[in-house]
């Protein structure tokens, strides 16, 4: 993985005692809390419902084992002892008190981490496919050029106070793990005729109020253009992105108002105009940081079956949360967030050392997260492969159901958000408790829950094969429920099926459903490809019908 | 009697905006649509004449004027309003404007300080009430930087280059 030279550590080291001055000022009186939020907010600090909260950066979701455990250990000293994974990939604690932050930071500095832009109108932290530089469909590691993209949107001098947030994801293979679609900008790599590298150009992608899927802006991106083409975006949006109503300040929205030829014209001609101004991105530069990402020294092995003769429970969590590796003898390991009765993505400081520990026997000492709020050992030979379901049942993380109903995604909601407008967590519970027989999981195959607690969309409900949005209603928690939506490849936004339900509703609701899927699907067919299918209407006939009242 | 940073320098500014007093032949700052309005009077202007632009002002349109201008005061009306800093790149490095470019306005604030000088800003009018030395100590809270940026700051070290 990258790691830090003279510059990158004076960088973070020196913006950790500008926040400290910050802070100060901020509790000595001297920064207004209107003064402040901007502040605060591009070093990942809200305050929340109960407290602060603090997005850490973990950027294209790789750590090492070294650095989950300098988590592990600010979340047991300055928190209560766990943390939560997000879709950004990042790590979110959710009860810092507000003078020690400075401190977390600068212990977050000792290990090369930082929680720079994790929130605030800027570039936000930069996230890849959790499967990056060992997928079998891949053209390109795309975390060399999330680690340049990484750098060049650093404190950069221009985009720092932009009209809204701004995010950007990179793959680097066919099915897009990254949900680069519905990003500002997604960068897909490819090879040129002459295996040159270069990335297609999505920009206008995104969730949140108003969802759209990127639109692609250039086909073929030269490599050594890519600030250049980047900065060229960001000017256009910093000067003409709207400014006069957050709803509307997205770059999807400048996208749609000017419209796409428009919209290619004017940075094209930017970036024509602009380009010896750019920052030149030099191939000494490219091979030093993909110097990085070389491919770890595997052992010379060959593909087993660890399966064959094993007990069930290992067999169901060998098929369920490994995945192929590139290379003979090795598997890709989630390590499941999404234990019944847990909240997804939440993780506490003894899990967080435990795989620590395991990822630096078995895995190279590196651990990823992933956007739906799993971790990853991406390299163990298959032979550890019953030990560390071991270790991982042991820690309760071995929960065999990756890829299925119960491997939703869910942002924090009510409970800690204040932007949100219903409670996720008691809703994913009640779904986990509705489906907890595993044998009806994987009778229903591949499913993915999505569940927001606000139109914000933290929790992709738009991208969800079934979306889950919370909403008020009179002061009550109601659901709406979205069916269709996809965010890998065949990128769709999923449509509402009708009125929102109430809380104590939706597990019961998501069940006539899947049980709609399961009479009329076809044999060994996925739910979205039923609801592709067959559309929406006899799910929703299903969906309400015991309760027609429902309103 | 007005006091910006100038450089590294807190210095009384010798110049006035249209609507304070202004003698004939005073150094005078007039806004982009008074300079549009009125163009022979502020050309035939015996004194260094400056414009001031708006956010939403086309720093591109000023391309043939930028020769009789000594000064550009972009106006940052908040600190979150970011406009001014594409203006000021556009201004430095597309119309290569060689005179005083000022960031002036409420969201010209110490923590903005090094980020408007990177942009090539070389004067920073504050708001009221904001301690002018604090915000020239702003100007170095930083000694390296990923990107190019203007020479208004020295950097000790810098990965990308122009």
């Amino acid at each position: 993985m990258y790691r830090y030279d003279e510059l990158d550590q004076a960088l973070v080291d020196q913006r950790v005692a500008e926040f400290r001055d910050q802070v100060r000022r901020h509790l000595a009186g001297e920064l207004s809390e209107d003064e402040f939020r901007p502040l605060r907010l591009r070093n990942g600090l809200y305050i929340q419902r109960h407290a602060p909260m603090l997005r850490i950066a973990i950027p294209y979701g790789l750590l090492s084992a070294r650095q989950l455990r300098a988590l592990a250990a600010i979340a047991r000293r300055y928190d209560r002892g766990y943390g939560h994974f997000t879709t950004r990939q990042n790590l979110q604690l959710n009860w810092p008190a507000l003078a020690e932050v400075p401190e977390i930071l600068a212990e977050l500095a000792a290990v090369q981490m930082h929680a720079i832009q994790t929130s605030g109108n800027c570039v936000r932290n930069v996230t890849a496919d959790h499967l990056a530089g060992i997928a079998p469909d891949e053209v390109d590691d795309p975390r060399p050029y999330c680690e340049l993209i990484r750098q060049w949107a650093t404190l950069h001098p221009e985009f720092t106070y932009l009209p809204r947030k701004f995010k950007i994801a990179v793959t680097g293979s066919a099915e897009d793990r990254a949900a680069s679609e519905v990003h500002d900008i997604g960068l897909q790599l490819r090879r040129g005729a002459q295996g040159e590298t270069g990335f297609t150009v999505r920009v206008g992608g995104g969730l949140g109020r108003a969802p759209a899927i990127g639109q692609v802006v250039r086909e073929w991106l030269p490599l050594p253009e890519l600030f250049a083409y980047l900065e060229a975006i960001l000017r256009i949006y910093n000067l003409y992105g709207r400014r006069d109503n957050i709803h509307k300040a997205r770059i999807k929205v400048l996208l749609k108002s000017l419209g796409l030829e428009r919209f290619r014209a004017e940075v094209e001609a930017e970036w024509q105009a602009a380009r010896s101004g750019a920052p030149r991105l030099t191939p000494a530069e490219v091979e030093r940081v993909r110097g990085y990402f070389r491919p770890q020294p595997y052992e010379a092995l060959e593909d087993c079956d660890p399966s064959a003769g094993s007990e069930v429970a290992f067999k169901a969590w060998y098929r369920y949360n490994t995945r192929a590796h590139r290379v003979p003898g090795y598997r890709a390991v989630f390590v499941s967030l999404k234990a019944h009765g847990a909240v997804p993505g939440d993780m506490t400081s003894a899990q967080m050392e435990g795989v620590a520990a395991l990822a630096e026997r078995v895995s190279f000492g590196l651990i990823r997260s992933t956007h739906t709020q799993n971790l990853l050992l991406a390299d163990v030979p298959q032979r550890a492969l019953y030990e560390v379901w071991r270790e991982l049942a042991a820690l309760g993380l071995a929960m065999p159901n990756v890829g299925t109903l119960t491997d939703m995604i869910a942002c924090p909601g009510l409970d800690f958000c204040s932007l949100a407008n219903a409670g996720t967590i008691a809703v994913a519970q009640q779904i986990q408790r509705r489906f907890d027989d595993l044998d009806y999981l994987y009778d229903l195959g591949e499913i993915e829950i999505k569940m927001s607690g606000c139109m914000n969309a933290c929790g992709h409900h738009h991208v969800g094969h079934i979306g889950i949005l919370g909403v008020d209603k009179h002061g009550e928690e109601w659901y709406q429920i979205s069916l269709g939506g996809s965010a890998n490849g065949s990128t769709a936004l999923g449509e509402v099926i009708g009125p929102s339900v109430a809380q104590h509703e939706v597990a019961a609701t998501l069940e006539r459903i899947v049980e709609t899927y399961r009479d009329l699907r076809e044999d060994g067919e996925r739910f979205i490809d039923t609801v592709r299918r067959i559309g929406l209407t006899p799910f929703r006939e299903r969906a309400y019908a015991a309760h027609p009242a429902a309103a | 009697m007005r006091h910006i940073l100038r450089r590294r320098d807190i210095v009384v500014d010798p110049w006035r905006y249209l609507g304070e007093e202004v003698a004939t032949g005073d150094p005078v700052i007039v806004p982009l649509t008074e300079l549009r309005a009125d163009r022979e009077r502020w050309w035939s202007w015996t004194g260094r004449l400056g414009v001031r632009l708006k956010p939403a002002d086309d720093v591109r349109d000023l391309a043939a004027d930028l020769r009789r201008l000594d000064l550009v005061a972009v106006e940052f009306p908040n600190p979150g309003d970011g406009r001014g800093y594409s203006q000021a790149r556009l201004l430095r490095e597309r119309l290569r404007f060689r005179g005083e470019l000022r960031a002036m306005g409420n969201g010209v604030r110490q923590d903005q300080a090094f980020l408007l000088a990177r942009c090539g800003f070389d004067s920073l009018e504050t708001g009221p009430g904001v301690d002018l030395e604090a915000v020239r100590d702003a100007l170095t809270r930083y000694d390296v930087a990923y990107q190019p940026g203007a020479p208004q700051v020295e950097l000790r070290r810098q990965r990308f280059f122009a």
